[in-house]
């Protein structure tokens, strides 16, 4: 175990999965000279030179030109300096990449990871901000996951990498930093396996990305009410883990389902909508779900409070559902 | 008397030799360079227009890459010259009976359709020397990408007609298992990346599978062809920058037949050549008559070299002309009224098929009987083809959830 940040993990994984397969690449905005952004392809250049390819600002060329890649034999691990660009790469993401394999019957591949740095991070506002998980749950033919910790992170990154189709690889900005104990070497994590990240028999917190940590900690506080919370962590949002996520349900009779993205049409929507189906006659509390207000992201840090959900609302969820 | 004339930027001129005699004179590049100077014959010559031949490769410095050769054919106004080839007698055969079995495949469903067995279709008649073309100038390790129109790319490259029509009839020994259909008739195994719906996508992808070449260190190129609507696309300038900053082995193969459904290409194109464009990516452009399979091969040859010299992309405009409504089932969308019926008239007298039986009949390469049996062969394939598809079972219900990813995976 070695501790470190959110992103040294990923930079860890890309490192190691690029030393240990000569077909993977990384190509994006500013990638090379500046590490991106958020520094996660720091030194990337230096250790494997020519196979990091700093792009013009041309995200549907970039996308584009990565599952054409894919398709070829290569593994491109694609930066998107900030989620919300995607925008403009939908087709080559949702009709290309998505959609080649079953389109052809099974004779394209598109292996590739499109990481997607998301979420509120510094004060960008509306247009450098945004998640939508829920966009990508909705299309067949992607997998989405979402690491909460560094160890996580890393796991899951070098899977991604491995996975013969493509992964749409969401990092939030605003755990980049977060430290946590990663295991060092070849780690892996399945794709598809949720990972109850406390035991408890009270209540069920279903938590994407930051959430589960802030969940953690609420659950610490809800100690002293008398409240012993269990905290499931899906990890990756399609496939989802509806299994684990029931089986904890049905022993608590409780759920709370939080996630940063806006609650309307959401991740966690998905996932309260699976759990009211499956474990109806298990519940004590109707399903509850904790997540931004549908609105864009504000500017203003006074505003940016009113949007992004914290472990105060996990606790008054809690209160709530242990009320009912 | 003498026709100034402007010829992608070189300047040269007509000068009649007696009534029904000219010739042309290539002069100077804009630099006041001579590159070639030669007196051609030509009958008949109404105006001139000189844009169907490789002749030359739009660089900063534009240059003369091959001769005006023989003149193929005079219509109306127009005269169309290529220069004079060696392609052998094996290879123009094949491309004759590729262009025969597109021609036949899409008379085929053009037949099934009218009797109501198959559904509307994208029908490249009239533009199969594109394809053909082109992809006689690949080798089998190279990979082509292509479009809607799709059924005209894979047979181009080798694909087998039972899989490519039972593929249209949603039918589970259709290459992808009846998922795809007309629009995405793709042979993987004669090296073909898909064929897409969304007008412009393959361009990137053709672009991604030019780098894997490079950093692979591996020797194939990659062609993509696309419409004259797709040039407008973003995904297709973002494409060619990057081709051309990184010198990828990528060859943007334009179909400019001139219509976006009924748009004319001429209305949304701000250049008078979509081959112009080439200029602002620093890579040639080449305007080519996509009528004529020779030229188009003889283009893409060229374009082929330079890519695998690490030379980088080239951008062929290959000016052809749909024979057809944009897809069979639009039928409210009548012919009339985009584009005027002499129009489709004059373009039917260059009938790509035509032409290149012409071509090779002219030049005692092979007799008018070997080309008509090329064509029956070609018929009788096809025919067999479409009994093939109509036997081959529906896919059962279990192939719903196979191939969205490489293992299964949980479905929800």
């Amino acid at each position: 175990m070695k501790t470190m940040a959110f992103n040294e993990a990923i930079r860890t994984a890309l490192h190691e999965e690029m030393q240990r397969d000569e077909s993977v690449f990384v190509i994006g905005e500013d990638v090379a000279t500046h590490g991106g952004p958020y520094k996660v392809t720091d030194g990337i250049a230096e250790a494997f030179p020519g196979r990091i390819f700093e792009t013009p600002i041309a995200e549907a060329g970039i996308v584009g030109i990565g599952v054409g890649a894919a398709m070829a034999g290569m593994r491109p691990v694609v930066e998107l300096m900030y989620l919300d660009f995607v925008t403009c790469a939908m087709d080559e993401v949702v009709n290309q990449a998505a959609k080649m394999r079953y389109m052809t019957g099974g004779q394209a591949r598109v292996p590739m990871v499109i990481r997607l740095p998301c979420g509120i991070g510094r004060l960008l506002a509306a247009q450098h901000s945004q998640i939508l998980e829920s966009w990508f749950m909705h299309v067949p033919g992607l997998q989405v996951v979402v690491p909460s910790t560094p160890a996580d992170a890393k796991g899951l990154f070098k899977t991604a990498v491995r996975s013969p189709d493509p992964v749409m690889f969401f990092e939030y900005k605003r755990i980049y930093t977060s430290k946590g104990e990663v295991p060092e070497g070849d780690y892996t994590i399945p794709i598809g396996q949720a990972d109850v990240k406390r035991e408890g028999e009270d209540a069920t917190v279903v938590a994407i990305g930051p959430m589960v940590q802030k969940s953690l900690e609420a659950a610490v506080l809800l100690e002293d009410d008398g409240y012993d919370i269990e905290v499931v962590d899906p990890r990756s949002l399609s496939p989802l883990d509806v299994d684990t996520i029931c089986e904890s349900v049905r022993k608590t009779g409780r759920a709370i389902v939080c996630g940063e993205d806006s609650t309307f049409a959401g991740a966690a929507s998905e996932i309260a909508a699976m759990i009211g189906e499956n474990c109806f006659g298990d519940l004590k509390a109707p399903v509850r779900r904790i997540g931004s207000p549908h609105v864009p992201m504000p500017f203003s840090s006074e505003l940016v409070k009113h949007v992004v959900p914290e472990k105060s609302h996990v606790i008054e969820a809690v209160n709530q559902s242990m009320a009912a | 008397m003498g026709v100034s004339v402007q010829i992608r930027g070189l300047k040269g001129s007509v000068s009649p030799l007696f009534t029904h005699l000219f010739s042309v004179q290539i002069f100077r590049d804009c630099s006041g360079n001579t590159h070639a100077e030669k007196t051609y014959s030509f009958i008949d010559l109404g105006t001139l227009t000189i844009w169907c031949h490789c002749l030359i490769l739009q660089t900063p410095i534009p240059r003369v890459v091959g001769e005006i050769g023989r003149r193929i054919q005079t219509t109306g106004e127009k005269t169309y010259f290529r220069m004079t080839t060696n392609i052998s007698k094996d290879l123009l055969m094949l491309m004759l009976e590729r262009m025969w079995r597109i021609r036949h495949f899409e008379l085929k469903l053009t037949e099934m359709y009218n009797a109501g067995e198959v559904g509307g279709v994208h029908l490249y008649i009239g533009q199969e020397a594109v394809a053909v073309g082109a992809c006689a100038a690949l080798k089998d390790s190279d990979y082509i990408a292509g479009n809607h129109r799709s059924h005209g790319h894979p047979i181009a490259k080798g694909a087998n007609l039972k899989k490519a029509m039972a593929e249209i009839f949603g039918r589970i020994d259709g290459y992808c298992k009846g998922k795809g259909g007309s629009m995405h008739l793709a042979d993987f195994s004669v090296g073909i990346l898909g064929e897409s719906g969304i007008v412009a996508s393959s361009v990137p992808v053709a672009t991604g599978a030019a780098l894997a070449s490079k950093l692979e260190g591996k020797d194939f190129v990659s062609a993509v062809f696309f419409g004259d609507g797709a040039s407008n696309q973003g995904a297709c300038h973002e494409s060619m920058n990057l081709a051309s900053v990184w010198d990828l082995p990528v060859l943007f193969i334009c179909e400019n037949n001139q219509y976006a459904v009924t748009t004319s290409y001429k209305d949304t194109v701000a250049v008078e050549h979509i081959s112009d464009r080439a200029q602002a990516y620093n890579m040639p452009g080449i305007l080519v008559d996509g009528q004529d399979a020779i030229a188009m091969y003889e283009a893409t040859a060229q374009a082929v070299e330079r890519a695998r010299n690490g030379e980088g992309p080239t951008l062929i405009e290959a000016l052809t002309y749909r024979f057809e409504d944009h897809s069979l089932g639009l039928e409210k969308i009548r012919k009339s009224e985009y584009r005027e019926e002499s129009e489709i008239d004059e373009w039917r007298l260059r009938d790509p098929l035509d032409l290149l039986t012409k071509s090779i009949v002219d030049s005692g390469t092979a007799t008018p009987a070997e080309c008509d049996a090329v064509s029956a062969n070609a018929h009788a394939e096809v025919e067999e083809a479409a009994e093939f598809a109509r036997n081959s079972p529906f896919p059962d219900e279990s192939e719903l959830y196979k191939d969205m990813f490489a293992s299964d995976m949980p479905v929800v």
